[in-house]
């Protein structure tokens, strides 16, 4: 397989670019419709539930969810009271940024490692890290219950005595679910980075830690901000560990608020599409504060757009 | 015994032109070293003390009866019971293994590629590329709960909107023969936008000199893809392959929502579930489709990151 | 006018005890199953001073239910602040094994029956024998369904429903529909029903444990009680003909059922009963919150399975209780004590039942006379009936019921016809998770 070197990314080709910018082809259009076409596809089973979102429950029940009607706006202040979402919505941030913060910290150093250390466990490390992210959580359930069930932590760190029904137990286990995914992504975009700029830097003198913080960092920015992007959702998304960790209801993150909303039988489902919708938006914030980062090109030269 | 090399490709490249000095093994100083152990100690500890250690746990746990209940030194060994009652008499799991082994293909032969796809196309400076990334992300957000209502809401058999468009009465989730398909679909619009989001950041290590390069050469754009980019986003390529092998095995929470893996949607992760969850859970029996599950995967993903390391020197 | 005289009550009860009794002997690893006793070690036993924090885990988060709870706790004033920790229904059942090996609140809600005896074999929960006795207006058949199987009270019940056979009285009447008193009489309205365009049976299995009622208002139909009860004790075969003959009468009924049941949620089966689609349901009484949301909330009647076998009758109702538990070592036992005593009285169910009427008062003291048309039908059917079953998931080992009954179910609403063998491997994994 020929593969042209990533390396001569550093050459600035602005006048190339401007060949890009011809004018409308038919090619083009297709792209277009074939991109809004795709993107109405992906969006349409969302605003199915946003148009239901905004009926009322008893409507839809007796015209059936495929009818016009029943608009009311009650089932969003509805969803927000009844789920308890002032509360959650401050334990999933705890939990969501702490644990993503860890995460990605840990992932980028021991990714560097493998990436830019040869050593005897190099291999085996990897395949440990990757590895972790096999097992369902759910297999685990029983062991880490019970390790965390036997940490002994003072009253004032938790009032179950143990890491049990604590935010810092329910972020411990996550960072350590999503680290073998992101030190794996981490460790593959940091193998794809151009060399020249460690040997330069290794010929000044530069430490590992001066390498990595000073070159790495920020050349894997867009790979960094795609793994938060993606660590965000899933965490705050994340309904496993946090329910059978915590005991505490008022503890409980945003997906138990959505859990608030369903009954021991009956639910009203317009409420809960409510409900999701409203959990949905700070994640969709996130989304577009790092977008800009992983979309537009960084200091690899290509400085489109 | 530990050497810092430059361990990339790109570095080879660069080392064959620059001269021989920097394929020369440094000795890494205390500093670095230290560095190393301390960038490494922390991460190394955490996975394998919360992921591993309860993984051999669970293996140790497939060997016994246990419930779950009760101190540690109750617990009763049976030996192989539960892997032999898996294969014989637990329905379940046959199906279990077909419909992970379809859950892989399709994400494989449609899923996977579309979200490579989506990316390429939104790459290039497109007008409303931020809104195409939106909409293509957006299930990615998603809480499970809400997907669940979502394609209840079209595949439902009397309520639903595919019925009722197209007058059918097929019965989506209920009818075992085509429901792991509808669940395939529905698990396929949120997969896309996530492989989408990975490839957008991969993109980025690719020079877009080479796309001008390979235009100049009057090379289609499709030539282009498949000759220039797709090779170089080698790295890229195999983070996707892996997570979405990955994601094919573990697959659970979509199903979970539908029927919680019953009748037709069985998945080896549901299977797990069903059996540690709730009281009265079977931790051993379900313990024991984790162990085969890993025992699986791991064969496989042992063999994906040779071949992935093989190509990195 | 207590509807359930003691004496009418759950004559057969011990002997559903004994077999309880040999299956609890038949796997309770954890040694003896020790229940643990009152006031073992504690510095206040049995009568001390009620004062300081109480702790109560309630496994509902949904708003209604929580009002209740609260308002509830909110008529207690005996001395101790309660501190509720609610927590939604799915994940406090999913944990409920962990929860109370864990750090438990000091009383929590849970359900009667077997899945409140496994917690007592498994020494999770305090005998609650001594507030028992002081109960008043506790129905013997209470009593049983909160016990053990070697007599000790464990739950103190709370609210219950019928599961019934649901349709809606005015298009009952305008087509001249009458409630029917045998299996044939069931079939023939089935029937004209048919002939009238009407689905006769809404069905839906989605959540894979909705069939489980019909399947066993059949069973106690077509076998019986005590077969009923020993079958969920593990200890008749599944392959047998008696449960054959189950399936049989139920293949009577599957041409009047609402197809494609397994992909259908209960809300949707019951949707079809509110726009005239589908003219009667089996289900429990919660249907009735589904028809709240409408202007049918009063059109809403029901009548539990007819007699299908004159040698069997039909004196047998499954009515699930749902109740207060306390957990094995809770921090405040006397103030736990004293809550559950309030919680058993009428006061405290009147105001819960304000709230949810779509259930009934354990305790038959409780003010009848708010009831709904509803739940006076609801208190009279079961006051008539000789025996009350739980619900198959409460009735046997929940593993045993949602991995392989659920399933089963499931696998002959899609292809009856293979019942036999489905009913071979029922049979195998009964024998392998019974052991």
């Amino acid at each position: 397989m020929a593969t042209p070197s990533t390396a001569a990314a550093t050459t600035s080709w602005e006048g190339d670019i401007q060949l890009r910018k011809r004018g409308i082809s038919p090619g083009r259009v297709a792209l277009y419709i074939f991109l809004t076409i795709m993107a109405l596809l992906w969006l349409f089973p969302m605003l199915w539930a946003v148009y239901n979102s905004l009926r009322d429950y008893g409507y839809t029940l007796e015209h059936g969810y495929v009818s016009f009607g029943g608009f009311t706006l009650e089932n969003f202040p509805n969803a927000w009271r009844r789920g308890g979402f002032a509360t959650s919505f401050g334990n999933s941030a705890i939990i969501t940024i702490a644990a993503v913060a860890f995460t990605l910290a840990a992932s980028s150093c021991m990714a560097f490692v493998l990436a830019r250390v040869k050593f005897r466990f190099n291999f085996t490390l990897l395949a440990v890290f990757v590895a972790a992210n096999l097992l369902p959580p759910q297999s685990l359930l029983i062991p880490v219950y019970r390790m965390f069930r036997s940490v002994q932590l003072p009253d004032w760190l938790s009032d179950s005595g143990s890491l049990l029904n604590t935010h810092a137990g329910v972020i411990l286990i996550n960072v350590a679910f999503q680290t073998g995914f992101c030190t794996f992504v981490l460790r593959n975009y940091m193998i794809g980075l151009p060399a020249a700029m460690y040997e330069a830097a290794q010929i000044d003198g530069a430490s590992l830690w001066r390498q990595f913080y000073g070159i790495t960092l920020p050349l894997i920015r867009p790979a960094l901000a795609a793994l938060a992007t993606l660590q965000v959702a899933w965490i705050y998304n994340e309904f496993f560990w946090a329910t059978v960790l915590l005991q505490s209801g008022d503890k409980m993150p945003v997906t138990s608020s959505l859990n608030n909303l369903k009954g021991t039988f009956f639910t009203d489902f317009n409420l809960l599409s409510a409900g999701s919708i409203i959990a949905a938006l700070p994640v969709l914030v996130i989304f577009f504060v790092l977008q800009k980062q992983f979309v537009s090109g960084l200091t690899l030269g290509s400085d489109k757009g | 015994m530990s050497t810092a090399q430059p361990a990339t490709k790109a570095g080879k490249v660069a080392s064959a032109s620059g001269g021989k000095a920097k394929q020369r093994h440094q000795r890494m100083n205390t500093q670095d070293r230290t560095t190393v152990i301390l960038m490494a100690v922390i991460p190394t500890v955490l996975v394998l003390g919360l992921v591993w250690f309860p993984a051999i746990s669970s293996v140790i746990l497939s060997l016994t009866d246990w419930n779950g209940i009760g101190p540690l030194s109750d617990i009763n060994f049976i030996g192989f019971k539960n892997y032999v009652d898996i294969f014989t008499i637990y329905p379940p799991f046959w199906p279990a293994l077909q419909h992970n082994v379809m859950w892989l293909i399709s994400l494989f032969l449609i899923f996977t590629p579309l979200g490579m796809l989506f990316a390429v196309l939104v790459d290039r400076e497109i007008r409303a590329s931020r809104f195409y990334q939106t909409s293509f992300y957006l299930p990615v957000v998603l809480a499970g709960a809400l997907i669940g209502f979502i394609w209840q809401l079209l595949f439902s058999r009397d309520q639903g909107l595919i019925n009722a468009v197209f007058g059918t009465t097929i019965d989506w989730y209920g009818n075992p023969e085509v429901n792991i398909y509808a669940a395939m679909i529905a698990n396929g619009w949120r997969h896309t936008g996530y492989i989408m989001l990975l490839y957008l950041a991969g993109l980025k290590g690719v020079d877009p000199a080479i796309h001008e390069a390979a235009a100049i050469d009057g090379a289609s754009q499709v030539q282009t893809f498949f000759l220039i980019t797709f090779p170089v986003m080698r790295p890229t390529n195999i983070i996707v392959m892996v997570i979405t092998f990955i994601d094919a095995l573990r697959a659970f929470d979509l199903v979970w929502i539908i029927n919680q893996g019953r009748n037709g949607l069985e998945l080896i992760a549901t299977l797990v579930t069903a059996n540690v969850i709730g009281e009265a859970s079977r931790i051993g029996f379900g313990s024991a489709l984790a162990a085969l599950m890993l025992l699986l995967s791991s064969f496989f993903i042992i063999i994906q990151l040779r071949i992935m390391v093989k190509g990195d020197d | 006018m207590s509807h359930l005289k003691p004496t009418k009550a759950l004559p057969s009860f011990s002997r559903r005890s004994l077999m309880r009794g040999a299956l609890a002997a038949g796997f309770a690893t954890t040694g003896a199953g020790s229940l643990v006793a009152c006031g073992g070690g504690g510095s206040s036993s049995g009568g001390g001073t009620v004062g300081g924090e109480v702790t109560l885990g309630v496994y509902q988060g949904d708003e209604v239910p929580r009002k209740a709870m609260q308002a509830m706790i909110d008529g207690y004033s005996h001395g101790s602040t309660v501190k509720i920790n609610f927590v939604d229904h799915e994940t406090f059942k999913n944990n409920i094994n962990n929860y109370l090996q864990g750090n438990p609140d000091d009383t929590f809600t849970w359900f009667a029956g077997y899945r409140a005896r496994f917690f007592a074999q498994n020494g999770l929960v305090s005998d609650l024998s001594d507030i028992w006795q002081n109960f008043e207006g506790m129905p013997e058949s209470m009593k049983n369904a909160s016990s053990t199987q070697d007599g000790k009270q464990i739950l103190v019940p709370s609210t219950y429903y019928p599961w019934g056979v649901f349709y809606r009285p005015s298009v009952w009447q305008a087509r001249g529909y009458t409630e029917p008193k045998s299996k044939a009489e069931w079939l023939a309205l089935c029937e004209k029903m048919q002939a009238d365009g009407i689905i006769p049976l809404a069905f839906a299995n989605k959540g894979g444990w909705e069939a489980m009622g019909t399947f066993d208002m059949m069973n106690l139909r077509v076998n019986g009680y005590d077969f009923h009860v020993s079958l969920m004790a593990g200890e008749e075969a599944w392959d047998g003909e008696k449960v054959k003959n189950v399936f049989k009468t139920w293949s009577e009924f599957t041409p009047f059922e609402q197809p494609d049941a397994n992909g259908r949620t209960w809300q949707e089966g019951a949707q079809s009963l509110l726009n005239e689609q589908a003219g009667m349901m089996t289900l429990g009484m919660f249907i009735g919150q589904q028809f709240e949301t409408t202007q049918y909330a009063d059109d809403l009647d029901f009548f539990i399975f007819p007699e299908f076998d004159p040698a069997i009758g039909a004196d047998v109702v499954e009515a699930p209780v749902d109740g207060f538990m306390m957990a094995a070592k809770p921090k405040n036992e006397a103030g736990a004590k004293d809550l559950l005593t309030y919680l058993a009285t009428p006061e405290a169910v009147n105001i819960t039942l304000q709230y949810d009427p779509s259930v009934i008062a354990a305790n038959s003291n409780a003010d009848q006379a708010s009831y709904s048309a509803l739940q006076k039908k609801a208190v009279q059917v079961i006051g008539e009936a000789k025996n009350i079953s739980q619900f198959l998931d409460r009735d046997t080992r929940p593993d045993f019921a949602s991995t392989v009954v659920g399933p089963a179910l499931q696998s002959f609403i899609q292809n009856p016809a293979d019942i036999d063998n489905i009913l071979t491997n029922v049979e195998q994994q009964k024998k392998s998770i019974f052991g």
